[in-house]
């Protein structure tokens, strides 16, 4: 049944492009219960499968002189990401209610690149994974560049072109890991168990890493989202920040850490003091962590505020996952899910809200709008989904933070430090913003009030709604989620990585 | 040598025979009746009458489909060379479809009659492992199609291009046939598996080294490899549509299948090695230089290029390249990997000429800005190009990528070490993500950039939107389902025993 989440998406897309001309409200509608559909089951699943271990959907045979099978599966972090791609996917359908150019074809793009990330985060066998993966390319790529905003063919084409480097990465490292496994079989399972050499390891984890974390905004590769995301229409900014990004980070742990366990251990000598691919890359989500957030706080334009927010967070997701213990890693998923419904938030304030209403991002322009009274849903919205992003109990974002920063505090206390100064940096900047944006110095009397904007429709405050109490949800009982998390990080799967340096 | 039964011989080359017989009935056939009837009319005929014949010729190897070999390999006949024959014809009856909505030339007889022969020069040089057959066949094909480069007379850009392609040519013929004189020096035998035995255990001494090297350049020049790739940016712009789309796709399987056979088979001991640093002396590290430079001069002189046909010939540089590493791991999987890759790329190539086709007959050029808005005013025809060209990217689930695959590992699998062509995997790789940005231009074109103000109705042909969606359909089946291609060509290569 979970299988359906990819395949009713890709029908939608296909019926898009069925529907008569001009039938806008008939596209929308089509899209929405698409999205619906994939959200119900998605969600049905999520309730029925309680024990996050390994649940096997679909599996038949591809291309069996190679040995690759069309294998989908199941397990909690698989479910938890789905379950995430539903939300925003009804939501980012929410949100695009305005889109009023080619729309069918917006929705048709849009659907096509959220049923190859389901397929992505089901798939239980490289090649398929990676067939998912590269499929989401290209309609991330027209998203943009058709529909997009400032510089929007630079921002579309360099982030094609960084993803396309990424997966180029990874498939040399795949390809090579195939073959050296004696090309026979490309199941995550079988891979996972095979033993290769400690040399192999090391040369190909770093590579299939990178390649993956390039889509999750490593530093210093991550210089494709900020304007990727300032260039797109808010969907897409909010798929972007709330599942493709996930897509890398996702990577990273399923397929290359998996895959190349021993690839984490200590090289045997250290330089510049650092002892490990695995200190490299914890090393560089903080200075990612640190840095996002510096450059978030100098911003001018409201949209790259948030965009560099979105760098900083998922420093921590991938610092969480170079934690290596149970603590960290369960953080780091529960981190994926908060932040794809907060970063999905923060960009349907900023892009929907504000930007289709105002035309102007700028903070300095915006504050003399006074929107806190003009539109004062999207200021609210933006105080809850600000105290969330900085990391208030009661919101996902703070269990998840939380668990990373235990995890770090036990493998690296020296990067906990500095983490702690990125959190703080991180309230600043949503400070900064949340004022110059919305709650400005009392105006001079001599200037003329501004025109009235549009209210705040309907599907907007429904969108902003759901996100806001998927985020709540979390916050208040994380249990809902970790208890799928935990016990598939205890899987087999993940064995070779428990063995090599579980703490 | 066993005594020659002509019987046997005329029957081993029946569908070839068809496809002769058929070329001289459909110029008789235009001469006579149709020469004062409208070009399309005449058009419509006489590739319906061509690929009539085609068909006949594919459904009798079919039906009659007897190993045989004449005359120590003179003329062979095995699953494999029947595969790639059936291939060779149905892509030339898409090429004659192709040809039906033109109007560059009035001589519709001659046209069909040329690219059936270049047809017929193609199965017979997959057909033999005789070193004169493949070179007089290989020159049937060649003249065929200097003729059909130059066919659109009114344009200066297709005798350029003939020209070119022309002086090229003859140039490499004369490259081959010194490296076959060599060889045939050496083993006095014109037979590739006893070239094979002479060479084998004997030191490579220089004279072989030459005849290996020229043997390269003449086969390198007609798959378009770097560096003897001049004529190609030329001709696949200054020819007419279809005689490029023959040019880019029929032909370049059969030079491959060849090109395989005689280094896997003929220079089978002279090998050597391209592992860097020790690259050693053999056809292996010719072929992998030639190979590195293709993808290397293809996919980054492709960014530069402002109309599409020329953006494709570089691009089908940078295939060739991609393709000569399938020669270089020489394994029956590489000639699995080659044989999907070559087939896939030709049927893409070939529906991203018809659409080219269509574009040219309504705006006047190739030029990329003529693809402007494409999308909304003819969305089949832009579609289908879109696959075409993410095909060739090497996007999945498109079958360009799963070509791509399976070559990779053919060649990693090739050497008892997985890290001894690494190098060559790794550029491939490395190069296909430059070539993601030329192609994204063209999707840029057609799906981003505004439709030109003044922009006149469009009018797609029926026939040619039918041609190219059933060809973007094959594409997508055969990227999604690899098997169905992979499995009989891998059946073929296991009964032929290559």
């Amino acid at each position: 049944m979970l299988a359906w989440t990819i395949y009713i998406s890709f029908l939608g897309a296909a019926a898009m492009l069925l529907l008569p001309k001009r039938s806008v409200a008939l596209a929308r509608a089509v899209a929405l219960l698409t999205a619906v559909a994939g959200f119900a089951i998605a969600l049905t699943a999520f309730v029925d499968h309680r024990t996050g271990d390994m649940l096997t959907i679909t599996r038949v045979p591809w291309v069996p002189s190679l040995g690759i099978e069309y294998r989908l599966a199941a397990d909690g972090i698989s479910l938890t990401l789905v379950l995430l791609t539903g939300i925003i996917a009804v939501t980012g359908v929410l949100f695009s209610w305005d889109i009023a150019d080619r729309t069918k074809e917006f929705f048709a793009f849009y659907l096509l690149l959220i049923g190859a990330v389901y397929g992505v985060f089901l798939s239980y066998d490289v090649f398929l994974l990676f067939v998912f993966y590269e499929i989401v390319i290209i309609p991330k790529y027209f998203l943009i560049a058709i529909w997009g905003s400032t510089r929007r063919e630079y921002g579309a084409m360099k982030l094609a072109l960084y993803s396309f480097v990424g997966s180029a990465m990874v498939l040399i490292g795949l390809v090579a890991a195939y073959v050296a496994a004696g090309a026979k079989t490309t199941s995550l399972a079988d891979l996972a168990q095979f033993p290769f050499s400690p040399h192999f390891q090391m040369l190909a984890f770093p590579l299939v890493f990178v390649g993956f974390a390039i889509l999750a905004g490593l530093w210093p590769f991550h210089t494709w989202a900020p304007t990727g995301h300032v260039a797109a229409p808010t969907a897409a900014s909010m798929l972007l920040a709330g599942v493709v990004m996930k897509l890398g980070a996702y990577g990273c742990l399923r397929v290359a850490m998996t895959l190349f366990p021993l690839g984490l251990g200590p090289w045997g000598h250290h330089i510049l003091g650092l002892g490990s691919w695995r200190d490299v890359f914890a090393l560089l989500a903080v200075i990612g962590i640190v840095y996002g957030a510096m450059v978030a706080l100098v911003q001018r334009d409201f949209k790259f505020v948030i965009g560099y927010s979105s760098v900083s967070h998922m420093g921590f997701i991938l610092l969480g996952l170079m934690t290596l213990n149970q603590i960290g890693l369960s953080g780091a998923v529960l981190q994926m899910y908060s932040h794809g419904i907060l970063a999905g938030l923060l960009f349907a304030v900023v892009g929907r809200m504000v930007y289709a209403r105002t035309h102007t991002r700028e903070l300095v322009a915006l504050g003399p709008m006074n929107l806190n009274q003009a539109l004062p849903f999207a200021a609210v919205t933006f105080v809850i989904a600000g105290m969330a992003a900085m990391g208030l109990p009661g919101f996902s974002g703070f269990v998840a933070e939380l668990m990373i920063l235990i995890g770090v505090w036990r493998a690296y206390p020296l990067l906990a430090i500095c983490v702690g100064v990125g959190i703080v940096v991180g309230v600043v900047y949503i400070w900064r913003a949340m004022q110059k944006a919305f709650f400005p110095e009392a105006r001079a009397e001599s200037t003329p009030p501004p025109p009235p904007l549009p209210p705040i429709s309907f599907p907007e405050r429904l969108g902003a709604i759901i996100l806001i109490c998927a985020s709540v949800l979390v916050g208040i009982y994380p249990q809902v989620l970790l208890n799928i998390i935990v016990p598939a990080l205890n899987s087999p799967l993940f064995e070779g990585l428990r063995k090599g340096s579980w703490q | 040598m066993n005594p020659i039964n002509y019987a046997q011989l005329l029957q081993l080359a029946l569908p070839e025979v068809i496809v002769v017989v058929t070329a001289l009935i459909v110029m008789a056939l235009d001469l006579v009746f149709l020469r004062n009837r409208p070009a399309r009319f005449r058009f419509i005929v006489a590739a319906s009458l061509a690929s009539l014949g085609c068909a006949t010729a594919i459904a009798r190897i079919l039906l009659a489909p007897a190993p045989a070999n004449i005359l120590d390999g003179t003329l062979i006949a095995n699953p494999l060379t029947h595969l790639v024959q059936i291939a060779l014809l149905a892509l030339t009856i898409l090429a004659l479809l192709i040809s039906v909505d033109s109007t560059f030339t009035e001589h519709v007889g001659e046209f069909v009659l040329l690219i059936l022969m270049a047809t017929a020069g193609m199965m017979f040089l997959v057909a033999s492992q005789d070193l004169l057959v493949i070179f007089i066949s290989l020159e049937l094909l060649s003249l065929s199609l200097y003729t059909l480069a130059a066919f659109s007379k009114r344009s200066l850009q297709s005798w350029e291009a003939a020209i070119k392609y022309y002086l090229f040519g003859g140039m490499s013929a004369a490259f081959l046939l010194f490296g076959f004189s060599l060889l045939y020096g050496f083993s006095n035998s014109t037979s590739l598996p006893d070239i094979a035995a002479a060479i084998h255990g004997s030191a490579l001494n220089p004279f072989l080294a030459i005849a290996i090297v020229t043997t390269a350049i003449g086969l390198g020049f007609k798959i378009a490899a770097a560096p003897f790739h001049f004529w190609a940016p030329d001709v696949y712009q200054g020819a007419p549509a279809p005689s490029a789309a023959f040019i880019a796709s029929g032909s370049k399987v059969a030079s491959f299948f060849i090109f395989f056979q005689i280094v896997a088979i003929g220079f089978a001991g002279a090998g050597g090695t391209a592992t860097i640093p020790h690259l050693n002396r053999g056809w292996i590290p010719v072929l992998a230089l030639m190979a590195a430079a293709s993808m290397l001069l293809g996919n980054l002189v492709a960014i530069r290029q402002t109309s599409l046909r020329r953006l494709l010939a570089y691009s089908a540089i940078a295939h060739a390249g991609y393709m000569l590493l399938a020669i270089v791991a020489h394994t029956q999987q590489g000639l699995a990997a080659l044989l999907y890759y070559v087939f896939t790329y030709a049927l893409a190539t070939l529906g991203a000429f018809a659409v080219i086709a269509v574009v040219e007959a309504q705006k006047g050029s190739d030029e990329l800005s003529h693809f402007d808005g494409l999308s909304r005013q003819a969305p089949v025809l832009s579609f289908s190009l879109a696959i075409f060209i993410l095909s060739l990217a090497g996007i999945p689930p498109l079958a360009g990528f799963f070509g791509k695959f399976y070559l990779f590992v053919t060649v990693l699998a090739s050497t008892p070490r997985t890290v001894d062509l690494l190098w060559l995997v790794v550029l491939a790789i490395a190069m296909s993500a430059v070539s993601l940005y030329y192609y994204l231009r063209v999707l840029k074109a057609m799906y981003v950039a505004p439709p030109p103000p003044d922009a006149k109705e469009f009018h797609s042909p029926i026939l040619s939107q039918i041609l190219v969606a059933v060809l973007a359909a094959a594409v997508i089946l055969l990227g999604c389902a690899p098997q169905l291609l992979l499995k009989p060509i891998l059946a073929a290569i296991q009964a032929s025993g290559l």
